[in-house]
């Protein structure tokens, strides 16, 4: 198992969010975290990264703990992260943007060059001189992404990727992502719009108020009526 | 009393040796700021100290080739070895409280710092002398100037371009930028940022240092520069704009050459210009000339 999370409580303060989350994420997996708004998705991917440390509970990388860790040293350890509100360095270039992010990879790896990036998204490399912040969502939300995987990580964790993007760009986004997890990128993604995701995912979490309700392949959802209606058309 | 224009002219060219000096002190005040969060108000005091500690260490390489030049570079060094310990040890733990802490702890260090040049050095005044190549004056328009302004005036600009040189094309510099704008961003990106916030103050405390050495010959190192300096440094940057460095730069370029000439129409009152050009600043573009609103 790449990432085991094992019963983590995460607050905010005082404000509690998550109350005894598990999630595993194997080899290879794309898994998705479903559920409406406030519910704790963001945190959860938080919590793994380290920004919001939890409480208790164990999140295992790789099989050693990483719980309490800062997130420079999980980033370091091979888990990258995609900020749901993009978080742009917007004074940065896109160059200068994925140049800050840039770690080597392990030696028997491929490894991500800007070049690889720019052939992922193409529209990025026309646009390798503007400032961060002067780009349109999905050139930003792309960049986002370009900047985790300069980092070479072994699992992508994306929060809400098509979040307030265009249908259009949705799609494109929805393809791109498909083609890192045919080229075998672990990810594990927080999602309103189940349509994005369903079609991508290996596995699926449903989250209610900071627990799981529903685990299990996306087969098993559809079969599953009652959770299926009541967390489709959300 | 009658200006001939030679005595402006020269007058103009030690406001703006003035400029270099302030710019090149306010400067590490504005990037700590601007990178750092935190306003510090013991950056004179690490200004006073790379003065006290240039002079230490003059008198210590004393027969050595290029004395000065070594205790310049040993001062700064040592100076900005002590702010990446103050960042360290007490600064960094203020850096999730409200800004009155950090103010609180700064302005304790002020103190705290001022005591401890007096105690090691007196409340005499002392001097350092200029560096053998630099001594005397150069002529212009009739007027001696001095070769060591002339060297300040070249200074300030290679220093300028060489810092600007470092944030935009190297990617220390990139990062720096980028832990200004979204400290928590990158770090998630697997950059130590903490370890960067140390160096970034150091570089920060450098520039005060340097400042302090660099202008130990042209006046007496003496209590109380701290404190003199450390006002100068904030209306710069708040002129300029916190946090901006080309704001600085101008903000020193608008500032040293206002006082010097200031001083030949009132003299006695020539500080008041300065305070009216940051007013006037402060009532159309609080956030200085180049400087931008704060976005919270």
């Amino acid at each position: 198992m790449l990432l085991e999370v094992e019963d983590i409580h995460t607050a905010y303060g005082l404000i509690r969010v998550l109350f005894g989350i598990s999630i595993k994420v194997d080899q290879g997996q794309v898994v998705t975290l479903l559920g409406r708004n406030g519910v704790g998705k963001t945190t959860t991917l938080r919590s793994i990264m380290g920004l919001t440390p939890p409480q208790s509970g164990s999140i295992k990388w790789m099989g050693s703990e990483i719980r309490g860790l800062p997130p420079y040293r999980i980033s370091q350890m091979g888990i990258g992260f995609v900020p749901e509100d993009r978080k742009i360095f917007s004074d940065l270039t896109v160059w200068e943007n994925l140049d800050v992010a840039i770690k080597s990879a392990g030696p028997d790896e491929p490894g991500w060059t800007m070049d690889r990036v720019f052939e992922l998204f193409p529209a990025l490399e026309m646009l390798r001189n503007r400032r961060g912040g002067y780009l349109s969502g999905g050139e930003q939300q792309m960049l986002t992404i370009a900047r985790t995987l300069m980092g070479n990580p072994k699992l992508l964790l994306l929060d809400e990727p098509s979040e307030g993007l265009a249908p259009v760009i949705i799609q494109q986004l929805a393809d791109q992502i498909s083609k890192l997890k045919q080229e075998g990128m672990t990810m594990l993604l927080s999602e309103q719009n189940s349509e994005f995701s369903l079609g991508l995912s290996d596995g699926i979490y449903i989250l209610e108020k900071g627990e799981v309700r529903f685990e299990g392949s996306v087969e098993e959802f559809m079969k599953d009526e009652e959770t299926c209606r009541a967390y489709l058309y959300i | 009393m009658s200006f001939d224009l030679s005595f402006v002219v020269l007058q103009l060219l030690n406001g703006l040796t003035n400029a270099m000096f302030i710019f090149l002190i306010a400067s590490g005040l504005s990037i700590i700021f601007g990178v750092l969060g935190v306003l510090n108000f013991a950056h004179g005091s690490l200004y006073m100290l790379g003065a006290y500690a240039t002079y230490q260490c003059v008198s210590l390489f004393v027969d050595s080739p290029g004395q000065f030049w070594w205790a310049v570079i040993a001062a700064s060094v040592a100076v900005a070895l002590l702010g990446g310990i103050i960042e360290r040890l007490l600064l960094r733990r203020l850096y999730h409280q409200e800004e009155l802490n950090q103010l609180l702890l700064t302005y304790a260090l002020v103190l705290v710092l001022g005591d401890l040049a007096r105690f090691i050095w007196g409340v005499d005044q002392l001097s350092v002398s200029r560096p053998a190549v630099l001594r005397g004056a150069v002529e212009i328009l009739g007027q001696y100037f001095p070769k060591y302004n002339v060297f300040i005036l070249f200074l300030g600009p290679c220093v300028a371009f060489l810092f600007w040189f470092f944030m935009l094309r190297t990617r220390w510099g990139r990062m720096v930028r980028a832990a200004a704008l979204d400290r928590e961003t990158l770090g998630a990106l697997g950059v130590n940022v903490d370890r960067l916030f140390t160096v970034v103050f150091m570089i920060g405390s450098w520039f005060g240092a340097l400042g302090g050495a660099l202008v130990a010959p042209v006046i007496t190192i003496r209590p109380g520069m701290d404190v003199e300096i450390i006002i100068n440094a904030f209306i710069v940057v708040v002129i300029g704009g916190l946090g901006s460095f080309w704001g600085t730069f101008l903000g020193a370029l608008i500032v040293g050459p206002v006082y010097a000439l200031g001083i030949l129409v009132f003299p006695r009152l020539s500080m008041i210009f300065i305070y009216v050009i940051m007013v006037v600043v402060l009532m159309t573009r609080p956030w200085g000339l180049l400087g931008r609103p704060l976005q919270r």
